[in-house]
């Protein structure tokens, strides 16, 4: 890495003008970005293949196991495939707008990894205002999927983005009224304090925390699954409706933008939710540092391999609901957000602070989370049970090996 | 909210639509989301089925049934043999009576079972679709078993049936069945029931009982807006007089009679009596000839027919004029879907581009069997 | 200086969110074919001639949506810096952002009523 930089110093004379220690930075964030690059495309390329797989099982058929093995290799073929495909603008289209859409849908998507908190220092960048930030800059998506609906000429692109922008906005308000109680709790609004505020254990995570974080848990979740154009939220691209949604026009390597921030973004859903409920990158480090003592570089690995894995166990969650639910109608969604979503979140808040009040007057309070963990695991146990039932009715053979 | 004037857009919904079932065009002006007119415009798939059955035989007009309803087409043949065997005074075997209601029944299951995986997909549950062809793909074996053909059968013949039943057959049918009945349920389990696709199908287009008899509707259509209506017992053909099934309606279980959920619920019921009808002729099948003797150029004598029969889709009926020549003078064909297609226009006032989806699908149209 | 250094991996990020598709779109135009039609470029209506215009006045609706989001999301936006200093503001700042959260509540049951939360 310091090799690399003298190199980089040597050749471009006007950055020696420069301090060296900023120049030493910049060329380390720019590997970190590289890196993070690196990651969210191997995230969003092997969800795409994840998530067929998933959804043949469910559909009791294979899925794609063609391309490499286990059809694992189907996202690179399909990548290479949409680079050879005609780069295409529709005769009446905004050329501008059009072309520079999902340059913005993927520029927002991608800058909220910044403040993505991997692990316990394993964070871009670790601005105070976090997931401030998140909610600012991820709006930037909503401009580029309404300019590709409106640029399109197209009356499906243009129903599709509309929709998308009416469902995303919305959203918007439930979701950063059911942060604030997290805020409110952590008095912080930056990634690594909220992860602080939490514990490794389940019942020391903000979801459990009081009821008012248990609902904002709920809300969060399926808010920002609106927000991300998921089923049964996914009315944007309802293809039996508007044909393909705002991406109608699109073809080549611009249709692979907008999916690319699309599975990037059910990353961002998952991290999100673990960072704010449930409990981040925090694990019984006292545990095993306080047994061997020697192993105390190793808690960051085993917080980041934590981090992952919640997430990724939300990401299939996420997949899970997308194969299983219709979709809500446009009118529908609208009453759930702005009828439920919206005055439930707006009680959290008031309900947080008096329990905040009251907590500090009566310690007792704080053995509320025990009850409320018992509570969320009945949540599991209660769908566990539906789908042994299921299946003890269905006496139909069951596959349960994902692989052929 | 009135108050606020937008402009009206027109949208053309078709012919290359995901939910149009085939090549079906509506013209829709909406306001946004919410649709102020909707024009049927039909005609995409027009093969003049009606015409090329003045230049075939009477026998030889058969395979051409099979594409006026793809998707039932033992249903189609069905109806066209009760025609020419009216017209012509011919005569069918017991035996052939029965493998026909078997072979038909199986294809009315199996065209419910696209409806109901097609309309669930149209409201964007996709995994129910598969698991309803899958069960789909059974009775295409059972089907090609017994004729050679999966979809377009040409297995029903004026005067009998092209083949009798294969070795073995009626065990795998009844293997199936037994599978199958309870595999209904599990479609309940699976979709019916989901909150969800309650909300979207209960209440949504309402087509009272007096608007369904007014408009023409037919088959279980008609049968979800309340009206106890079946060609199968009201004006019995074939065996049907002799087997033991009801009539499922419409009850307006979590909406009102005649929703699209009814419409939804109607046809899973059937696909219950379906399976109680070819149990049932599974059983008292008797042994015989399955053709009765025809010559081989049939001249039916001259004058004119109209025989209607219960299809997947409703009542099918073929209008015949013979000249006591080879052809046919003319046929005229009513599908139950281009009735379908009638009301469109006057129960889509002010719905939402959503719920046009839904209406679409739960009306079950083939895109053949309205242009014929 | 901190504060720009906090920031300078956003600036980068974005630097680089735009060369990456910049770059990928780029490669994919000279690799890939370039075919013109001219009834390849009408826009996809299901495969008819589009009738009248796309670019009309839109829906109301979609309209009256984003004027509710701006007013309850620059709420929201002031409720950010209350919730992160609650502890500290006290019993003060739980009146003050009591009285806000009740005219806010109360603008939403004024929308309710007022029917703009229907569709119809």
């Amino acid at each position: 890495m310091e090799r690399l930089a003298d190199y980089i110093v040597y050749n471009l004379p006007f950055l020696q003008q420069i301090p060296r220690v900023i120049v030493d930075l910049i060329i380390m964030l720019f590997f970190a970005t590289c890196m993070l690059l690196f990651w969210v495309a191997l995230f969003a390329g092997i969800t795409s293949w994840v998530e067929r797989r998933v959804a043949g099982r469910i559909q009791s058929r294979i899925g794609p196991n063609r391309v490499g093995p286990q059809g694992f290799l189907q996202w690179i073929a399909d990548g290479l495939k949409c680079f050879l495909k005609e780069d295409f603008v529709p005769a009446a289209a905004d050329k501008k707008l059009f072309l520079l859409a999902p340059y913005i849908v993927f520029a927002g998507m991608f800058a909220v990894f910044v403040v993505v908190p991997f692990g316990d220092g394993l964070i871009i960048s670790n601005l105070n205002i976090g997931i401030f930030y998140v909610l600012a800059i991820s709006s930037l998506v909503v401009v580029g999927i309404l300019m590709s609906g409106w640029s399109s000429n197209n009356k499906w692109s243009l129903l599709g983005g509309m929709r998308s922008a009416a469902q995303i906005v919305s959203y918007e308000i439930p979701v950063s009224l059911a942060i604030l109680p997290v805020i409110l709790l952590t008095g912080s609004l930056g990634m690594q304090d909220i992860i602080r505020a939490q514990g490794p254990y389940p019942w020391q995570w903000f979801a459990f925390h009081n009821p008012f974080t248990f609902i904002a848990f709920f809300i969060f979740f399926i808010g920002a699954l609106a927000e991300g154009n998921r089923t049964p939220f996914d009315i944007p691209e309802a293809e039996s409706e508007l044909v393909a949604g705002y991406n109608t026009e699109y073809s080549g390597m611009r249709f692979v933008f907008f999916f690319f921030a699309e599975w990037a973004n059910l990353y961002i859903i998952a991290a999100l939710t673990v960072t704010l409920f449930l409990g981040g990158w925090n694990t019984p480090a006292h545990l095993y540092t306080n047994l061997f003592g020697l192993l105390h570089r190793s808690v960051d690995v085993a917080g980041t391999f934590v981090f992952i894995l919640k997430s990724l166990f939300l990401v299939f969650v996420i997949i899970w609901i997308r194969w299983t639910l219709p979709r809500l109608r446009v009118d529908q969604m609208m009453d759930v957000c702005w009828k439920y979503f919206v005055p439930f979140s707006f009680a959290n808040i008031v309900g947080t602070i008096i329990w905040m009040v009251l907590a500090d007057a009566a310690p007792v309070l704080g053995y509320v989370r025990y009850i409320l963990f018992v509570v969320g695991l009945m949540v599991p146990l209660a769908i566990a049970m539906k789908i042994t039932r299921n299946f003890r009715l269905a006496k139909s053979e069951i596959h349960l090996n994902p692989f052929i | 909210m009135t108050e606020f004037i937008t402009e009206e857009m027109t949208l053309n919904m078709g012919p290359q639509h995901p939910s149009t079932h085939g090549v079906l065009r509506f013209q829709l002006t909406s306001d946004g989301e919410v649709i102020h007119s909707v024009k049927p415009d039909v005609g995409y798939l027009h093969r003049s089925i009606e015409k090329i059955a003045e230049k075939v035989t009477y026998h030889g007009f058969m395979p051409y049934t099979d594409r006026v309803d793809y998707v039932a087409a033992m249903n189609s043949n069905f109806a066209w043999a009760l025609t020419v065997e009216k017209l012509g005074g011919y005569q069918v075997p017991e035996r052939a009576e029965y493998l026909r209601v078997i072979a038909a029944e199986l294809n009315r299951i199996s065209s419910h079972l696209i409806m109901l995986g097609v309309m669930a997909m149209d409201i964007g549950a996709v995994t129910p679709f598969p698991y309803f062809l899958r069960e789909r793909e059974t009775i295409n074996d059972l089907l090609e078993e017994l004729c050679g053909a999966r979809l377009t059968y040409n297995y029903i013949r004026i005067g009998g049936v092209s083949s009798d039943l294969p070795d073995g057959f009626r065990d795998r049918a009844l293997r199936f069945l037994d599978h199958f009945e309870p595999i209904i349920d599990e479609f309940n389990r699976l979709i019916t029931y989901n909150e969800i696709f309650v909300n979207r199908l209960a209440n949504i287009v309402i087509i009272p009982r007096e608007q369904a008899i007014a408009w023409a509707l037919v088959g279980p259509n008609l049968r979800a807006s309340g009206v106890k209506w079946d060609l199968r017992k009201d004006e019995p053909y074939s065996i049907y007089p002799q087997v033991e099934f009801d009539i499922p309606v419409g009850k307006g279980e979590v909406g009102t009679v005649g929703d699209c959920f009814d419409r939804f619920i109607v046809r899973v019921d059937e696909m219950r009596e379906s399976s109680k009808i070819i149990r049932q002729c599974l059983d008292k099948m008797p042994e015989g000839e399955i053709q009765s003797k025809l010559p081989r150029q049939l001249k039916p004598p001259k004058g004119e027919v109209y025989v209607r029969s219960e299809s997947a889709r409703g009542e099918m009926g073929y209008y015949l004029v013979s000249n006591g020549g080879l052809n046919p003078e003319r046929v005229k064909i009513r599908t139950g879907s281009f009735s379908a297609m009638a009301i469109m226009e006057e129960v889509s006032k002010g719905i939402m581009i959503a719920d046009m989806v839904a209406l679409i699908s739960s009306l079950d149209v083939i895109a053949p069997e309205i242009d014929r | 200086m901190l504060a720009a250094s906090k920031y300078a991996p956003v600036v980068l990020l974005f630097v680089i969110a735009l060369a990456i598709p910049v770059l990928m779109i780029g490669i994919a135009t000279i690799v890939g074919p370039r075919r013109l039609g001219v009834k390849k470029k009408v826009p996809f209506e299901c495969g008819t001639e589009p009738i009248g215009d796309t670019r009309k006045r839109f829906s109301v609706r979609f309209f009256l949506v984003a004027l509710l989001f701006i007013v309850f999301d620059v709420e929201a936006v002031f409720i950010f810096p209350w919730a992160v200093l609650f502890r500290q503001l006290g019993l003060f700042g739980f009146i003050e952002m009591a009285v806000f959260l009740f005219i806010l509540i109360l603008g939403l049951v004024y929308v309710w009523k007022k029917g703009a939360l229907e569709w119809e």
